[in-house]
């Protein structure tokens, strides 16, 4: 388990991460959602000691991390698959930290296998790997001490779409198994595929966050009825505000409650059903437009 | 979900042993010598301090053939490459960026340095065993009558110290600058630079013995007893270029941000 706890990161004046406080559980994949630059780096980084924060603090699993006497048998991390030496082989790079945290060189074996670089692949530099080949390495570098928890930077990026179908039944099967993951990504599709729980940011700061059901589910409902006029003289009647929507009507109600209404009234519908939510997308759009729209103004003033 | 409510919320590290150092000694070596850069300047300490005992042995005269004679030329060019090498053991982490695994897989930073400060110990140690052993087998094939004479354990330990000081000051101007061309630039061009200026300075040049490493490091491989004088020059000029670098850079490497 993860527990994230007050966490702040000020450089100079601008506030990174403000205030953010959220737990990953075991047997779950906790997908931490947020444009660019919204500080899901900084606050990965923030829990493994990398970079200190100003306010707050992150245990794991009830520690903090530099107290964990070989961190890489309890928590696997990949914050940046290049941040990997270019002049090593990828089964050097493995080899390295399988030595590091004693474990035998079979397992380097293992888990080369288990992201699928061939032994050709593995023998080449790391410099010669595409960003793919350099996540599938930084997966396997993650795995070696067989951690309880994952804590993942943009794991996806470069995968092809094979790639992504691949890890997503990793982390599935690896929550499953009681594992704790924790992944970030810029791309919504990305992580509504793979994740359970759903934490989002935007400039520094969890605009929301829930498991992916609750931030999916849609509000209110879509009707259409024949004897459309008295339909809304029904429903205002009853309380419930509708606004025209198409040829038929859209309301903050649940589908029950205006199918109750109806069938009261003896009014016949001939559509009803939960409004199309607002989608993840939607809201993702939404809630981080914002802050994507400072990093554009950001940007161009660079 | 059953699975789920199971799982244990806190993490049993009582049966985890801590990371031994030897071990991280051990995966610091490792990087000395895992990439083309690293094999070939190792490959080049091994083939210059060979061929230098060679040259010398072919140009010298006989009666100068002596063991220290044969050690002594290996001197200057093991100065030059090993300090390269403690640089380099550094600057990798940053250049490449591997310090974001390294830190992430030993968060106590400290304990990564001590490792590499090890490693480079006993890299310089190797180099210097590597310089005996090639200045024995030169010896026993065409040395002088008496070249076996006045060779004191404290020779060898001079000789020892100075390539070893030359390491340390090779990680600790990694250390201070993080970047393997800065590092290695202003390693060579600092002495040089110095001199220029004490020749200009007064003040500077009546400095010189206490400050300059350089010419307090020349009785270390002549062969020559130190004065205790000599000894605190060398000991003002280590703590100038060698302990405060270090010092500062440590500081640095600890407290900064790693991304």
């Amino acid at each position: 388990m993860i527990t994230v706890d007050g966490v702040s990161k000020t450089y100079g004046g601008f506030l990174a991460v403000d205030d953010v406080s959220f737990v990953c559980r075991p047997g779950r994949v906790t997908g931490f959602l947020g444009p660019n630059g919204a500080g899901k780096s900084t606050t990965m980084r923030i829990m493994v000691g990398l970079t200190p924060a100003t306010r707050g603090r992150v245990t794991i699993g009830g520690h903090r991390y530099a107290d964990l006497p070989n961190p890489g048998r309890h928590v696997g991390v990949l914050l940046d698959a290049s941040a990997q030496h270019a002049g090593r082989t990828g089964r050097e790079v493995l080899t390295i930290g399988a030595r590091t945290m004693g474990l035998p060189a079979t397992r380097v074996d293992e888990m080369l296998e288990l992201v699928s670089l061939t032994p050709g692949e593995a023998k080449r530099r790391v410099k010669n790997y595409s960003l793919g080949m350099r996540q599938r390495l930084g997966i396997a570098h993650a795995l070696l001490g067989d951690p309880r928890i994952l804590i993942l930077d943009e794991p996806a990026n470069g995968l092809d779409p094979a790639g992504i179908h691949w890890m997503r039944g990793l982390l599935k099967e690896y929550a499953e198994r009681g594992g704790t993951v924790l992944l970030s990504s810029h791309l919504l599709y990305e992580v509504e595929r793979i994740a359970d729980e759903l934490i989002l940011i935007g400039r520094g700061r969890i605009v929301a966050q829930g498991t992916k059901q609750e931030l999916l589910q849609a509000r209110g409902a879509f009707v259409k009825a024949v004897e459309h006029e008295r339909l809304v003289d029904a429903l205002a009647r009853d309380g419930v505000h509708v606004m025209p929507s198409g040829d038929g009507l859209r309301s903050d109600a649940e589908p029950l409650q205006i199918g109750k209404v109806a069938a009261a009234e003896g009014i016949t519908l001939v559509e009803l059903r939960p409004a199309e939510g607002a989608g993840l997308e939607e809201m993702f759009l939404e809630l981080t437009s914002e802050s994507q729209r400072d990093d554009i103004t950001e940007g161009a003033n660079a | 979900m059953t699975t789920a409510a199971l799982e244990p919320t806190t993490l049993d590290i009582s049966g985890t042993p801590r990371i031994p150092l030897s071990r991280l000694v051990l995966v610091e070596l490792r990087k000395l010598a895992d990439t083309r850069a690293g094999k070939w300047l190792l490959i080049t300490i091994g083939v210059i301090t060979a061929l230098i005992i060679g040259v010398f042995f072919l140009t010298a005269k006989t009666s100068d053939r002596t063991f220290l004679n044969f050690v002594g030329v290996t001197a200057t060019p093991q100065g030059f490459l090993l300090p390269v090498l403690g640089i380099l053991l550094v600057t990798q982490e940053w250049t490449q960026r591997t310090a974001l695994v390294s830190f992430t897989l030993v968060p106590v930073r400290s304990r990564v340095m001590v490792a590499k400060v090890l490693a480079a110990l006993v890299a310089g140690l190797a180099a210097i065993a590597l310089a005996l052993g090639i200045a024995a087998v030169a010896t026993l094939l065409g040395g002088a009558d008496n070249a076996w004479a006045q060779i004191g354990a404290d020779d060898i330990g001079k000789f020892a110290l100075l390539q070893a000081s030359g390491v340390l000051q090779g990680l600790a101007f990694g250390l201070l600058f993080l970047n393997s061309a800065a590092a290695i630039v202003t390693y060579f061009v600092l002495p040089t630079a110095f001199s220029i200026v004490a020749g200009l300075w007064k003040p500077l040049e009546e400095a010189a013995p206490w400050v300059d490493l350089g010419t307090s490091q020349q009785p270390l491989f002549s062969g020559t007893d130190l004065s205790t004088d000599q000894w605190l020059h060398l000991a003002t000029g280590t703590l100038i270029w060698v302990v405060l670098p270090f010092a500062l850079g440590l500081l640095r490497v600890l407290r900064a941000e790693v991304k």
